[in-house]
């Protein structure tokens, strides 16, 4: 049951390692022009995910197609199709910025022009710099750049901004909207939680190699999750409450003819409800564990 | 979906494993000048070498060629150093600098691209083809110019030059690219690469002389290429008096030839089975 429009599509995907489970029957689809989110704590399995997606790693079981082939049989002319931002790189680096880039721009078919990707990831004044050189934002851009430089149809992103400066991470945002709307297809890690929130049209979340969750960013954890919190401090100190209607509860405050102190009323954000996510799988594995070691 | 247009990537042009194996030697013969340690220690090394032999030995005579020249230190080490320059320049220097590309992320990032693996071997060999060419020129001028070293005249001699030079430049790269897969980590690489390759100079007729070596050792060193190649280089450069000194007595090219092309082809398979861009799974 494979969607034809879905330009990645895992399904059941387990990687283990002796007798550590590090992927555990994750299935998800990405669609073209999507860009889709892999969240979750570190040692979760993103990257394992990710690299068995882009054919570095070999998978334990299930299936698994990328660009319509099994990463495992991908040859040059599939590869030519990605683009790959891996999370470690630290290459020695005695070329410039731009001998980089116009050396790789050499690999592809119909690479992008280079000097328009250096502006994206802003360093032209860094073009002629040797690589190792540049601090350690400024490399994480150059391997950004090699990794849209083939113009790739699906783009693997890493952990791309760990870093960057706020300044640096905007204008990324920026580059990752444009190539969106040029039609590429996405899929990202990270640990911002808003970058994810502000880039992807879907994420999963995956904790201890299971997918926890899966969905529209705003849909993620479920409706109840997104119940807005009424904050107030009174006389018996902090108070909060839960409410989908949190006009009435604060206009019930008001009765008192007092204003409360500390008012506020707030919708948890995409980091808030992962959080909560990610803990209460924490805490079922925890009374499951203690379970199985009652029996 | 959000997508506007529907990306299509269009195929690669043939020809592109050569084309793209050209590109690649001229990034790596950049990228190698502009490390310090490996043009010290690899392109460089021989030269120190020679320079400390002729002054050191300049007072021992290593024998007369036929016109009655004496044979000076500086005339007897430029053949053994133009073979160190071969083993330094393809074996030592190509496995360190591929094991370090191993563990820094370079071959996994050309991994993951459309680059051949083919195209990677040509950039690799032809780097150590253009930078050994440049370190035999440098010590020969340097041996002719600041040590009196009479180059040979005849053509036949340059002849043997070329190929030996070639055919061992080729067969050093390769089995370089093959012992690379040898040490775990780009660290422990020169304690893993070093000793073989030191070892071989000593017991091969670089840095001893061969002959006063015991037969036995010649026969052992015999079996690796570097005895072959610095054979093939004194056969070039020494009188032809001094063939008698050989193992055998003669300068036997015909085994330089066979030799160095069994270890090329080792070395081919090598490369074939055991090259990976990555450990998987590590």
């Amino acid at each position: 049951m494979t969607d034809s429009d879905a330009v990645v599509s895992v399904r059941a995907l387990s990687k283990t390692y002796g007798s550590f489970t590090a992927l555990d029957g994750v299935s998800f689809d990405i669609h073209r022009g999507e860009t889709f989110a892999l969240l979750g704590p570190n040692g979760a399995g993103k990257s394992t995910a990710i690299e068995i997606l882009e054919g570095y790693r070999d998978r334990s079981g299930g299936e698994v197609s990328v660009l319509g082939l099994d990463p495992h049989r991908g040859g040059i002319a599939w590869k030519a199709r990605l683009g790959i931002v891996l999370q470690n790189t630290g290459e020695s680096g005695n070329v410039t910025v731009h001998e980089q880039l116009a050396h790789f721009a050499g690999y592809y078919a119909n690479p992008r022009s280079v000097d328009e990707v250096i502006a994206s990831v802003g360093l032209e004044e860094k073009s002629k710099t040797l690589i190792r050189k540049l601090s350690g934002g400024q490399r994480r851009r150059v391997d950004v750049a090699l990794g849209i430089i083939g113009r790739p149809e699906l783009l693997f992103l890493d952990e791309p901004t760990t870093g960057f400066d706020p300044e640096a991470r905007r204008s990324f945002w920026d580059l990752i909207t444009k190539l969106k709307s040029e039609g590429t297809t996405i899929l990202l890690t990270t640990h911002y939680l808003d970058e994810a929130a502000h880039l992807s049209d879907r994420a999963g979340i995956i904790a201890a190699g299971k997918l926890i969750d899966i969905g529209r960013i705003d849909e993620i954890g479920g409706a109840d999750s997104r119940i807005p919190i009424v904050r107030w401090r009174d006389a018996a100190g902090l108070q909060e409450r839960r409410t989908s209607e949190p006009g009435a509860v604060v206009a019930a405050l008001m009765k008192s003819g007092i204003e409360p102190d500390g008012l506020e009323i707030v919708r948890p954000s995409l980091e808030d409800v992962y959080l909560d996510l990610v803990a209460s799988h924490e805490a079922r594995q925890g009374n499951e564990s203690v379970l199985e070691n009652a029996k | 979906m959000s997508a506007t247009t529907v990306m299509t990537t269009p195929p690669l042009p043939a020809g592109r494993t050569l084309r793209l194996g050209l590109s690649r030697v001229a990034y790596e013969v950049r990228t190698y000048f502009r490390q310090g340690d490996s043009v010290f220690f690899t392109f460089l090394f021989p030269l120190v070498f020679l320079t400390i032999f002729s002054v050191a030995f300049s007072n021992v005579n290593f024998g007369k060629d036929a016109a009655g020249h004496v044979v000076t230190a500086a005339d007897y080490y430029l053949p053994a150093m133009l073979a160190a320059g071969l083993l330094l320049s393809g074996l030592q220097n190509m496995s360190i600098d591929i094991a370090g590309e191993r563990s820094d992320g370079t071959l996994k990032r050309l991994g993951g691209s459309p680059l051949p693996v083919f195209s990677y071997f040509i950039g690799k060999i032809g780097q150590v083809l253009v930078t050994g060419l440049l370190q035999a020129a440098l010590l020969i001028l340097v041996a002719a110019t600041a040590f009196g070293v009479r180059l040979p005249s005849d053509p036949s001699r340059w002849l043997t030059f070329a190929w030996v030079f070639l055919l061992g430049v080729t067969t050093c790269a390769v089995l370089g690219i093959a012992l690379s897969a040898l040490p775990r980590t780009g660290k422990s690489a020169t304690a893993v690469i070093i000793p073989i390759t030191l070892i071989l100079q000593f017991i091969s007729g670089v840095y001893l002389q061969f002959n006063v070596l015991p037969i036995w050792l010649q026969n052992f060193a015999s079996l690796f290429p570097l005895k072959w190649l610095a054979q093939g280089m004194r056969s070039v450069f020494l009188p032809d008096g001094f063939a008698v000194l050989e193992n055998g007595h003669e300068w036997n090219l015909t085994g330089v030839l066979i030799a160095t092309a069994i270890w090329l082809v080792v070395g081919l398979v090598l490369c074939r089975v055991t090259f990976r861009w990555i450990r998987k799974d590590s």
